[in-house]
């Protein structure tokens, strides 16, 4: 089987975010980027459906040239083609990011057979790139999934809902949007990484429909306001610690 | 102008603050839902939404910001082409409309103009005061045949208490430093009848399953008191634990950034103040 996952290349955010100065954008000149937690299941799990029914597996992303680091990550891990949609760095909105990875999907030779998606992106989470990709090829859709099973040209996609899965079973060509907990993702090995480097790499550069969802600035959160009481240093805070829980009737 | 409101069911709490955000937007409010005798089937059931928006003339669809919320109103935007605004704080309609809206699971927000009308968003979970009751709530019907329907549903329900309804939630991080490494942390959370939790670097590196993870790809927790032992307080992990009413901080340096959302601090190793807490608790019971 033929299956495209798309991912997306997100800052590796620490414990405070720090915004540039037109507050237009996170300040990454200290930080790692890597791919989107949802993102980086679907890719393993695109990986294994491959290994367990044969084909081949392709990963797309849409974002800046730098955006290539994620693509190969995600070939060291398994994956064997990639597609970079490539971006100037300015954010598309996500119905530009939908038109621009239909466009790219319907003028692929062989059609997948499954298209995965994360359930939403850690940074902008609009939840939707997805579903409209999906409508627009007028294929299935099943969102929130932490279950795949492939069988006789259809698929069983289990979604998470509060205290189980809901069982969804549709025919292929379907698209699927994935959550982190589908699979525990593989780390790459170094000979893995060293043939990422020479698999093969489909850059071009769409065009930016004007955004429909148009971020005007970014800001922080207010601060919760807090204000930390220090119980103490080591084990001898713990009757402190058990006055606290005593306190607000949980012990 | 009118503006519609889904509602998952007249109970269920995010819709009643979706009802609640929906009433400042002005304008004659209505409450629908789609009737569920044939199952959830989301293309359908967006249809049906899609179909009231233009009969009615509505100005706006408000959807909760609860999985199924973001999934019907992204339907509803792909059906009708219109942009959609995902977890709303605040929204203004007009030409353009203006929204506020969660980021990073709310670490950080944006102010967008949203091009396009009726205006479809969805609303943050505790982004407003519920409405006291939903009344009246039109159910829609959901006609029409697609192979995207619910077939059966699966319960992973497990035995004890659960992470999303625990008081009191004792979570791990990669402090922790390995899976035996959590048996204190599992002692503490059942001497106080709690739940363990742990962070995405735990999960990560496969010391827990992922339904352990609290986060912002993982479980959202809303404790009266949430314990994070060795985590260092990374905006992932905290889109998971800000709904805690406390938060105590266990963590061996002092400038860990938990500590600028923690109610409580100890400063110091895990492995030492953990089996130091159980250890007063069995005292103060006498056990």
């Amino acid at each position: 089987m033929n299956i495209l996952v798309c991912v997306k290349r997100v800052p590796l955010t620490g414990g405070k975010i720090v915004l540039t100065e037109d507050q237009r954008a996170i300040s990454t000149r200290h930080l790692g980027f890597t791919v989107s937690p949802h993102e980086e299941c679907g890719a393993e799990e695109a990986v294994r459906l491959v290994e367990a029914h044969g084909g081949s597996c392709t990963v797309l992303t849409l974002g800046p040239p730098e955006a290539e680091e994620q693509l190969r990550d995600m070939m060291a891990i398994g994956v064997d083609t990639a597609i970079h949609l490539v971006t100037g760095g300015e954010e598309w909105d996500p119905q530009a990011t939908a038109r621009a990875i239909t466009d790219a999907i319907r003028s692929q030779g062989e059609p997948f057979d499954l298209i995965l998606f994360g359930n939403e992106s850690a940074d902008a989470g609009n939840y939707q790139v997805a579903i409209r990709v999906a409508y627009a090829l007028g294929l299935p859709v099943v969102t929130g999934v932490k279950g795949i099973a492939v069988q006789d040209g259809q698929v069983r996609l289990e979604q998470e809902v509060s205290g189980g899965r809901d069982v969804y079973v549709v025919p292929m060509p379907a698209v699927a949007t994935v959550k982190e907990g589908l699979n525990l993702p593989r780390y790459p090995s170094v000979p893995g990484r060293m043939r990422a480097k020479r698999k093969p790499l489909d850059a071009s550069n769409p065009s930016r429909d004007e955004p429909r969802l148009e971020m005007v600035r970014l800001k922080t959160p207010p601060g919760s306001g807090k204000q930390v009481e220090v119980l103490g240093n080591g084990a001898e805070a713990a009757p402190a610690v058990v006055e606290v829980l005593s306190g607000l009737g949980v012990l | 102008m009118s503006v519609l409101v889904f509602v998952e069911s007249a109970e269920d709490e995010l819709s009643a603050q979706a009802v609640a955000f929906a009433a400042q937007l002005g304008g004659e409010l209505e409450a629908v839902t789609v009737d569920s005798a044939g199952g959830y089937a989301p293309p359908l059931w967006a249809k049906a939404l899609s179909d009231a928006l233009r009969e009615r003339g509505a100005g706006a669809l408000v959807g909760p910001g609860t999985d199924r919320g973001n999934e019907l109103l992204s339907h509803v935007a792909a059906i009708l082409d219109l942009p959609m605004a995902a977890n709303c704080l605040s929204a203004t309609l007009g030409s353009p409309a203006t929204v506020t809206r969660m980021r990073w699971g709310g670490s950080l927000l944006e102010e967008a103009n949203v091009h396009g009308s009726p205006l479809l968003l969805t609303v943050a979970p505790h982004a407003v005061a519920a409405a006291p009751a939903i009344d009246g709530v039109t159910s829609l019907s959901a006609d029409g045949e697609t192979p995207v329907r619910v077939r059966e549903r699966v319960s992973t329900a497990t035995a004890g208490v659960s992470l999303e309804d625990a008081d009191v939630v004792v979570s791990g991080g990669r402090g922790v430093g390995s899976a035996e490494g959590f048996g204190i942390i599992e002692e503490l959370a059942q001497l106080l009848g709690g739940a363990v939790g742990c962070s995405r670097a735990v999960t990560s590196a496969g010391w827990r399953p992922h339904t352990d993870q609290v986060g912002q790809t993982g479980t959202k927790v809303s404790p009266e008191i949430y314990i994070a032992c060795g985590i260092s307080g990374a905006t992932q992990h905290m889109a998971g634990c800000k709904g805690a009413k406390k938060l105590l901080a266990i963590n061996p340096d002092a400038e860990a950034s938990i500590f600028a959302s923690a109610d409580y601090a100890v400063v110091g190793d895990l492995h030492e103040v953990v089996p130091a807490i159980s250890a007063e608790i069995r005292k103060v019971r006498g056990t």
